[in-house]
């Protein structure tokens, strides 16, 4: 058991990091997935290979990037090239893993960042997809992490910006969706979620140190899958903190 | 091919490729000095009502200077293409802009874009339609092309989709439904690269984004470049030139054009300055002071540099070598 403090932030970047294997690829974004990345390369995963949306595949995390296209997504990267070349590598099923975020998600973990509100005339207009609908739509598992309460977690999205499981079992292939890819994890402060492999719903499957079953169901809009056995994630050790606090973000950008 | 869906949203510029071949068999493929200022480029080149690109974005690779220049000219009711960052979030809060093709429009980790929600939010944007990252970027590669329209598989499912111009059919090929993006023909294209002979012929350090699909899919192209160098020197390296001269109506020198933002191998972005305009971009008040400052009170982008400082600009240079 770790007896060293952590916040919020450092334990979505910790969880997140265990869950990225080793010699594969993964499509990042900016934000905690970049930080998750940076972690699990000098960690378990030497040989990810993240790939970066404008153009940026295989870079070495060395500085950490804050904006999807700049300078560091392509540092001592096998190659740089656009992003029509990115997203076409990951629509030809080449990239395993895709990091997601949004306001709002549901229990197929469909996806919300587009508006609050209307579509005509929008209480919030966020700033819309981005890369997440071509990072949800071809990449063969999407990792997804968020902050966990009610107004966040929903029976329903506003709009579904990014595909999740759509209305079920089958609605991906139905509209056309690459076969076999989807939401794989969900993690938050509070849980790490995955997603029952038959009904396609939203399951809790950890809690994160100090949090509880029912905290997790209180701060959850719908109803929520319950795994058989819940596991209690193990806090973020010494090392990932150190390692994280001292090499990935010395700046304190983002923890 | 039979249609399964269709999308709601407006299809903001139709794609005439027969006219857009018309066009560019009119375009002068003769090597001519494009050389001019950016108040020159932007005056006979961006007309109000114009539909608009920008690549990359606004904190990598992004022509600033001509977009400073545009609001400079009080350039209205545009149409944009929506996938970038403070450049756009400048050209909304300015209200030059009418309707967005929009796949993202936020500051990155400085959150939502004020200019874009105060714009939405109060219908002076008329027009949204919503797509994918790469929808748009695939939309540039079917005008390059010179097709109508590009199948993908992006999209699928989604409100994204019900409220793009895109629509879904059944694949003739396969039987499964797959998506089609029409093809977008900007009526001009702003790019800022590396370099640029005084023809136009152009190279990227680095990633290139979405330069090579624009530039082929705008009718006019301003390219700004942060060095001119000799006709010699592509034609030593021609596999380096990613926009070819005839593509380009106008070459404007602009050092340190993508300021406050990045440009690679050369110049890091410009955290307080990018932090200034994130302040003041929050409310229509402060918006229009930082314009005042930078844009209205600054006649042309070296008295810009002027304002920001020799040495402050120096400071954001690369000094060790990266190559």
């Amino acid at each position: 058991m770790s007896e060293v403090e952590y916040n919020p932030t450092e334990l979505l970047i910790c969880t997140a990091a265990r869950m990225m294997p080793d010699k594969t690829t993964a499509f990042i974004g900016t934000g905690i997935p970049l930080l998750a990345a940076a972690l699990a390369q000098r960690m378990h995963a030497p040989n990810l290979v993240p790939i970066f949306e404008f153009g940026g595949t295989g870079a070495i995390l060395e500085r950490i990037p804050i904006a999807v296209g700049e300078e560091n997504t392509f540092h001592r990267a096998v190659a740089a090239s656009g992003i029509c070349d990115i997203v076409e590598t990951a629509q030809r099923g080449f990239i395993e893993f895709g990091f997601l975020g949004g306001a709002q998600i549901d229990r197929y973990g469909n996806l919300n960042s587009t508006v609050i509100g209307d579509y005509a005339r929008p209480k919030v207009r966020l700033p819309g997809s981005g890369g997440a609908n071509d990072v949800g739509s071809h990449c063969w598992r999407t990792i997804i992490i968020m902050r966990h309460d009610r107004k966040r977690f929903v029976e329903k999205v506003d709009f579904i910006t990014t595909p999740g499981y759509l209305d079920g079992p089958g609605g991906r292939e139905r509209a056309g969706l690459p076969p076999n890819t989807g939401p794989y994890r969900v993690v938050t402060n509070l849980a790490v979620l995955g997603f029952h492999s038959e009904s396609k719903e939203m399951m809790l499957l950890a809690t994160q140190p100090g949090v509880t079953v029912e905290q997790v169901i209180a701060e959850t809009g719908f109803r929520l899958l319950l795994a058989e056995k819940i596991e209690e994630n193990p806090p973020p050790t010494k090392e990932e903190l150190r390692i994280l606090r001292e090499e990935v973000d010395k700046e304190r950008f983002y923890i | 091919m039979k249609i399964l869906d269709s999308g709601s949203g407006k299809l903001i510029q139709p794609p005439d490729i027969d006219a857009f071949r018309e066009w560019n068999r009119q375009k002068s493929k003769e090597l001519i000095d494009k050389r001019m200022s950016e108040a020159e480029a932007v005056s006979r080149f961006v007309h109000d009502g114009d539909y608009i690109g920008t690549e990359l974005y606004g904190t990598v690779r992004c022509p600033m200077s001509l977009v400073r220049e545009i609001i400079r000219q009080g350039k209205k009711d545009l149409r944009l293409a929506g996938q970038g960052v403070m450049e756009l979030d400048m050209l909304l809060a300015a209200h030059t802009v009418k309707e967005i093709d929009i796949t993202y429009v936020g500051l990155e980790v400085y959150g939502v874009s004020n200019g874009l929600r105060r714009e939405v939010e109060s219908g002076r944007v008329e027009t949204v339609v919503d797509w994918s990252n790469a929808s748009i970027a695939w939309r540039f590669k079917a005008a390059a092309m010179g097709v109508p329209f590009i199948p993908v598989r992006s999209n699928l499912g989604t409100d994204t989709f019900k409220h793009s111009a895109a629509k879904v059919v059944e694949c003739p090929f396969t039987g499964k439904p797959i998506c089609l993006l029409p093809a977008l023909i900007l009526d001009v294209g702003l790019i800022h690269v590396h370099r640029a002979d005084k023809y136009g012929n152009a190279q990227i350090e680095g990633i290139s984004g979405f330069a090579a699909e624009m530039a082929r899919a705008s009718k006019r192209l301003i390219i700004s470049a942060e060095e001119i160098i000799d006709e010699e020197e592509i034609r030593r390296h021609p596999n380096r030139t990613i926009i070819p001269y005839y593509l380009v109506d106008a070459v404007v020198h602009a050092p340190f054009g993508s300021h406050p933002g990045e440009m690679c191998y050369l110049y890091r972005r410009d955290e307080e300055k990018i932090r200034e305009w994130v302040e003041a971009a929050k409310t229509e008040e402060t918006a229009q002071a930082y314009f005042k400052k930078y844009i209205f009170d600054v006649p042309d982008h070296q008295a810009y540099l002027d304002l920001i400082g020799k040495e402050h600009l120096e400071n954001l240079r690369y000094r060790a070598e990266v190559n």
